[in-house]
């Protein structure tokens, strides 16, 4: 069976990795979207952050036997801590200042961890092995499906849902949203808006382990595995726009898909088709897809 | 981010001939490998810092130009065979016409999108380089000639080679000093006060950036140029983000928005790196990551930022 000339299994594969990569960059991106709406810096360390969130399952697999379901769940909560840690200690002294030092602080800090990381590891990833529950494939008759390889979709969709429900709908949204518009009224109103901003940069930084988690079986775990990522999604968030959640999750889902099509098609442009994406988006539309000006 | 300059002009004329001094005799004490090395590097912060010092314009890119440059310069003087003069040439227009590319772009968003922006252009520029056959991909571009400048001065010899970088470095330095000082120049620095003052005042205020832009990235492309000369060999590295984020440490480290911290953030930057590669290896990223949260933190004026408020200090007193 082709379509387009092109083999159904491989179009479909290509389109499943694309909709993984989609995964991530919507992960990535909602995480940097949230941060930037209520600390107006942009998480440069948001890399970084993902790539240690991979080394803690690993870690915690081969030094503790500890499984990946575990993992999924105590990874965030390590890197978020740890994030909690850095807001309360450095990035809040920086908020009244010129934005553009939130993000050369969290650049320095990413220089920090991804140098540490590569002196105890080296640059050769690390394997880490796909959970039983999770091995083996279903053959859908026009492609192989890898479980696992679902399994990331699904989850990521999961979690990236789960955090629009509780930002447009629950009351902890809310203040969250009225932090964004005007924090000094909300803090009037008698809403902690410190506590508010240390929770939601957390709460970012625990995305981004997450989707490391989500990662580390896939991709070897590897101490650069965040920095080339990460400049990626830097342009996903240009072409969306920061201004909205749900914009954040279909543009990096959809700059995945175009991705996986490229390889098919030009597999040389794969690695710039988004950043040119960029560039029509600029200039058509400058405040991106999703974005107010 | 506010310079107060009054106070040094009149020093600074003696200030500049002491250094420049110096660097005609430094090669007699100093490995001239090292102080070029140190030259092109402070005229690439220099000129990324007209752009954030005294424009506000963070760009995250600035390696696109250094190292494009570097390439077209290796490729004229290796592959096409001219003399090095118009490699240096050959490469500051290429990364001109680059600038001006990014700044088109760029320009449409300011602050953290600009920043965002600048380094994902220049990552295409990386993936391109990589992929591309004639700049050698991984194993970068290598072997190119110094050659004769004018056809007339050997170059493989480190003193001649070293007053043409020092030459070229007075020359871009000479170029950014006029810029900063020019109405152009109070124009940019009226922008980064507040743009929309700029706007009302009747000011083309894109117009300004764009031009500040191109500025900016041909020095950075000179720059470029330069070190391949020099080193006979361009590769990734230059083009890499990592590189884009050293000049900004550079800049910052030596004091954001004065004359001569870029310089000595360079010279800072570049003898920590010297020193610290063969002690500490693979720590020395750790150790810059670590400079750059101490400038921000505790630091933000920098090395010549802080001496001026200390001078001053003692000056009112």
């Amino acid at each position: 069976m082709e379509i387009f000339g092109v083999p159904s299994a491989l179009l479909g594969s290509q389109l499943l990795v694309g909709l993984i990569n989609g995964s991530f960059y919507a992960i990535l991106s909602l995480g940097l979207a949230i941060i930037f709406g209520l600390l107006n810096i942009i998480n440069f360390a948001h890399g970084a952050q993902y790539m240690m969130g991979a080394f803690v399952a690993w870690i915690a697999l081969t030094k503790f036997g500890v499984n990946y379901w575990v993992a999924l769940l105590l990874a965030p909560i390590v890197i978020g801590a740890l994030g909690v840690l850095l807001e309360r200690t450095m990035l809040c002294k920086l908020y009244k200042l010129d934005h553009l030092y939130g993000l050369l602080l969290t650049f320095g800090l990413a220089l920090i961890f991804e140098g540490v990381f590569r002196d105890q590891y080296g640059i050769s990833g690390q394997s880490y092995p796909v959970p039983a529950l999770l091995e083996g494939g279903v053959n859908l008759g026009f492609m192989y499906l890898p479980i696992y390889r679902g399994w990331i979709v699904v989850a990521a969709l999961t979690v990236c849902f789960g955090t629009w429900f509780m930002i447009e709908k629950t009351k902890l949204g809310a203040y969250l949203r009225a932090g964004t518009e005007n924090p000094q009224m909300v803090q009037a109103l008698g809403i902690n808006v410190p506590l508010l901003i240390t929770f939601t940069y957390g709460y970012g930084v625990a995305l981004a382990a997450f989707a490391g988690v989500l990662a580390a079986p896939v991709y070897q775990v590897n101490p650069l595995m965040g920095s080339n990522l990460i400049i990626v999604v830097f342009a996903v968030v240009v072409i969306g726009g920061m201004g909205s959640i749900m914009g954040a999750i279909v543009t990096g889902l959809g700059l995945g898909l175009i991705e996986g099509l490229t390889r098919v098609f030009y597999p040389e442009g794969s690695a710039v088709v988004v950043f040119i994406i960029m560039v029509i988006v600029l200039l058509v539309r400058p405040a991106g897809l999703f974005g107010k000006s | 981010m506010k310079t107060n300059d009054s106070m040094f002009d009149r020093a600074t004329p003696y200030l500049f001939a002491l250094l420049f001094l110096i660097g005609l005799v430094a090669p007699f004490a100093v490995y001239p490998t090292f102080l070029m090395k140190i030259l092109c590097f402070g005229l690439f912060a220099c000129a990324f810092n007209l752009l954030l010092g005294f424009a506000g314009l963070l760009s995250f890119g600035h390696a696109a130009f250094l190292g494009t440059a570097g390439y077209v310069c290796g490729m004229l003087v290796r592959d096409v065979g001219l003399t090095p003069e118009f490699g240096l040439i050959g490469g500051t227009v290429a990364a001109g016409v680059l600038g001006w590319v990014f700044g088109v772009v760029a320009i449409r968003r300011t602050g953290i999108y600009f920043a965002m922006i600048t380094l994902a252009l220049a990552q295409m520029v990386y993936f391109v380089v990589l992929q591309v056959r004639a700049t050698g991909g991984e194993d970068g571009f290598q072997g190119v000639p110094r050659g004769n400048l004018f056809g007339v001065i050997d170059l493989s010899d480190n003193i001649a080679m070293y007053y043409l970088v020092l030459f070229v470095f007075c020359l871009g330095f000479f170029v950014i000093y006029r810029t900063v000082h020019s109405p152009f120049g109070q124009i940019l620095k009226a922008i980064r006060e507040n743009e929309p003052r700029a706007i009302s005042l009747g000011y083309d205020v894109d117009r300004f950036k764009l031009m500040a832009f191109v500025i900016s990235a041909s020095l950075a492309g000179l720059a470029g140029a330069t070190k391949t000369l020099v080193f006979q060999l361009a590769s990734l590295t230059d083009v890499h983000w990592h590189t884009s984020g050293e000049v900004v440490l550079m800049t910052l480290l030596g004091g954001l928005g004065t004359i001569l911290g870029p310089l000595v953030g360079a010279a800072t930057v570049v003898s920590l790196q010297s020193e610290l590669a063969d002690s500490v290896g693979s720590w020395v990223t750790v150790i810059m990551g670590g400079i750059f949260v101490v400038c921000v933190m505790l630091f933000r004026r920098g090395i010549v930022g802080e001496l001026q408020a200390l001078i001053q200090r003692a000056g009112i007193r």
